[in-house]
């Protein structure tokens, strides 16, 4: 009783707060209730006795993830009416994407494989059953090539990612920590002996 | 050979430790605070606080109205002004001290032929209203009787080395 | 359904009696840091209200408490008001799965590191919440650096507590603690000996706390993200910042100095000298060992500036903990005695 209240209260903050994201015109309050999307799916997911998952998804997506979405949104100047422009322009481009994304859904999550899928799974598994542990198993062996595959895939972004922005010749004056260190009195000091004149 | 000196120092936070320890024995030393009211700093004899006039042992009050101290006050903080007495010698009838005005630089005592005016080693005083910050001749002449016994004993204090 | 309220009832009781010692240790906590910093200062510190001054806490709460608070015209008044309670409240409620000792704890949960990780990293939104709503440009830095000192630190955090829970095999923190069995050459500092240093530098980067309490800088930007709070709402970030040390303090004490077991298990005598002493006891003390520290460090070192933070984060303390990760897992692998046996 008080797993579907819980679940009933939570799924409809998470599809309010959802709506809120798109709907509203300020980006920092987007992003607030993009967290609020976030921690409120995370507590669908403990419902359903995947803690790893749902810890993971606040520890990264709302600690980390959503911290630097914050740190840009805020120090954005945004040009409300600009944006609208390209709303109008870009509609039908949306409305083709949205379609096909609903397609795809609609075409992979047929009312059956749902039903199958909600009986693989038992709501309360055994007290000594690690979620952890049963996914690192699953990711280590099974997957484990596609997973390392995500894991290189992810590793060219950074790279190239930084590689596209790093800009060779930089106005930056670096502070070279390690010859600040090394740096000894012999090499910064120098005592002079001056004969005082008479 | 020193870079790997170097570098074995900074990963074992040695400098981090020596900071740690130098405060940590400030922290195990002893305390140096002065509780304030219940505890002072020992005064310098030639301290310069609150402003006095005195008299001689007789009664008679030192000040001949010589204006050398409104003269030589750097801030025009003194204003004098003077007249005979019934007796004929030469007095003040006013002898104002601005405290707004003073910068306490102790001036006046040196010039003064008489030491009539001095600073005193008061500095714990506050005025609540406009004009309490003027110091009349009787304030002043107050003061000094008030005060006289330490007044004379900083001066006789201070006297070899004047 | 009584049996349900009655369970409830048990829950909100056991809550209690975590948080009202946690606000008395955050009250005791600041009188504490006044003292040692004044100690290292040469001077006495507050001594007035009191004996001894040990009155001072509730003198600032109570003057604090009646304070008015005051709302900037131009701020965003929702958020500004939910700030310091985020703050507050994800500094609480990762006390849920802290062991106090064994079966001491309010929710003994499978993946309580992972919990205390995730809520910690939700600690940054008060911050933020706090600088973006006040509509101030030095409030507004405050968060900003906030924001991109935590995202930094969070990671080397995050790597070192991966060493400790590769280490246990648990992400328990009751079987971790339980895994450290056998003293103070069993605890999980020494072989993590890196791990631990960089657990606590984060630590202290993530609580803002000196040397990394850029967020506030009060020499730059007044006071940081708190600049436009008074009254009580300040109070609550002071409140948010101390419980977030004290939690710091005391998960460092879990994970690698055996929480509250004795330094002293399996010594001849000393061991059975010191087996009368309740383990909270030895936690506490550990605990207390460790905010000493975070003052200690407060009165020795001088502000970080920006950009030596991020050097520091990334190419340091992050390639350490990897580094160190690799060989925790080879001292796994060969089963280096007495920790993993």
């Amino acid at each position: 009783m008080i797993e579907k209240l819980i679940f009933y209260v939570f799924a409809a903050l998470l599809i309010g707060s959802a709506t809120m994201v798109i709907v509203s015109r300020q980006s920092v309050r987007a992003a607030f209730f993009l967290i609020v999307a976030f921690c409120a799916s995370a507590v669908l997911w403990m419902l359903l006795s995947a803690e790893f998952l749902a810890l993971l998804l606040i520890f990264v997506y709302v600690g980390a993830v959503m911290t630097l979405f914050m740190f840009v949104v805020m120090m954005l100047n945004l040009d409300q009416e600009s944006l609208q422009e390209k709303f109008v322009r870009y509609l039908p481009f949306a409305v083709l994407l949205v379609a096909l994304m609903v397609g795809v859904l609609v075409y992979a999550m047929k009312p059956g494989h749902l039903g199958e899928l909600g009986l693989a799974i038992s709501p309360h598994p055994s007290a000594d059953y690690s979620n952890t542990k049963a996914l690192g198993l699953l990711l280590y062996t099974h997957y484990v090539y596609a997973f390392e595959l995500a894991a290189v895939i992810l590793l060219i972004a950074i790279v190239a990612a930084i590689g596209l922005t790093h800009r060779e010749k930089s106005r930056n004056k670096r502070q070279r920590i390690d010859a600040q260190l090394a740096a000894t009195k012999a090499d910064r000091l120098q005592i002079l002996q001056l004969e005082a004149e008479k | 050979m020193r870079s790997l000196k170097e570098i074995v120092k900074s990963f074992m936070l040695w400098e981090l430790l020596v900071g740690l320890k130098l405060t940590g024995r400030y922290v195990l030393s002893k305390k140096i605070t002065i509780q304030y009211p219940e505890e002072t700093t020992p005064i310098s004899p030639r301290f310069r606080g609150l402003h006095a006039l005195r008299r001689y042992p007789n009664g008679e009050e030192r000040c001949i109205a010589c204006k050398l101290c409104e003269a030589v006050c750097p801030a025009l903080a003194i204003t004098i002004e003077s007249a005979p007495r019934e007796d004929g010698s030469r007095r003040t009838t006013r002898y104002d001290i601005d405290l707004f005005k003073c910068i306490y630089c102790g001036f006046c005592e040196e010039s003064c032929p008489v030491d009539s005016i001095v600073e005193t080693h008061w500095s714990q005083y506050h005025f609540e209203h406009r004009g309490e910050n003027i110091m009349t001749k009787p304030m002043l002449l107050a003061i000094g009787d008030r005060y006289e016994a330490e007044i004379a004993k900083a001066r006789a204090e201070d006297a070899p080395y004047r | 359904m009584i049996d349900l309220l009655i369970a409830l009832v048990w829950i909100v009781l056991k809550i209690l009696l975590i948080a009202l010692p946690l606000l008395g240790a955050v009250a005791y906590m600041t009188l504490a840091e006044r003292k040692i910093l004044a100690y290292a200062h040469v001077r006495i510190g507050p001594n007035r209200v009191g004996f001894a001054g040990l009155l001072q806490p509730l003198a600032d709460g109570l003057k604090l408490f009646f304070k008015e608070i005051i709302i900037p015209s131009k701020a965003n008044p929702v958020v500004f008001v939910l700030a310091p309670i985020v703050s507050f409240a994800t500094a609480a409620a990762a006390w849920a799965v802290i062991p106090f000792d064994e079966g001491w704890v309010l929710a003994n949960v499978n993946a309580g590191l992972l919990y205390v990780l995730a809520l910690t990293s939700l600690g940054v939104y008060g911050i933020l919440m706090a600088g973006w709503s006040s509509n101030s440009k030095y409030a507004l830095f405050g968060a900003m650096r906030s924001a991109a000192q935590v995202v930094s630190y969070e990671i080397a955090m995050g790597f070192a507590l991966v060493g400790v829970l590769m280490a246990a095999d648990s992400t328990n923190l009751q079987d971790i603690v339980l895994r450290q069995q056998g003293g103070l050459w069993h605890w999980y500092w020494l072989p993590l000996l890196p791990l631990f240093v960089v657990y606590w530098i984060s630590g202290v980067a993530e609580t803002n706390r000196a040397p990394f309490d850029m967020a506030e800088g009060e020499a730059e930007i007044v006071a940081g993200f708190h600049v436009e709070y008074s009254g009580m709402s300040f109070a609550i970030f002071f409140l948010a910042e101390y419980a977030n040390m004290i939690l710091i303090s005391a998960l460092a004490s879990v994970l690698f100095l055996g929480g509250w077991l004795s330094p002293f298990e399996g010594i001849p005598v000393l061991g059975s000298l010191f087996s009368f002493v309740p383990g909270i006891i030895w936690f506490f003390a550990k605990m207390a060992f460790f905010l000493f520290l975070y003052v200690w460090l407060r009165a020795t070192l001088p502000r970080y500036r920006y950009d030596q933070i991020m050097y520091l984060g990334w190419k340091v303390l992050i390639p350490v903990t990897i580094v160190w990760i690799v060989v925790t897992g080879l001292l796994i692998e060969w089963r280096v005695a007495p920790w993993f046996i």
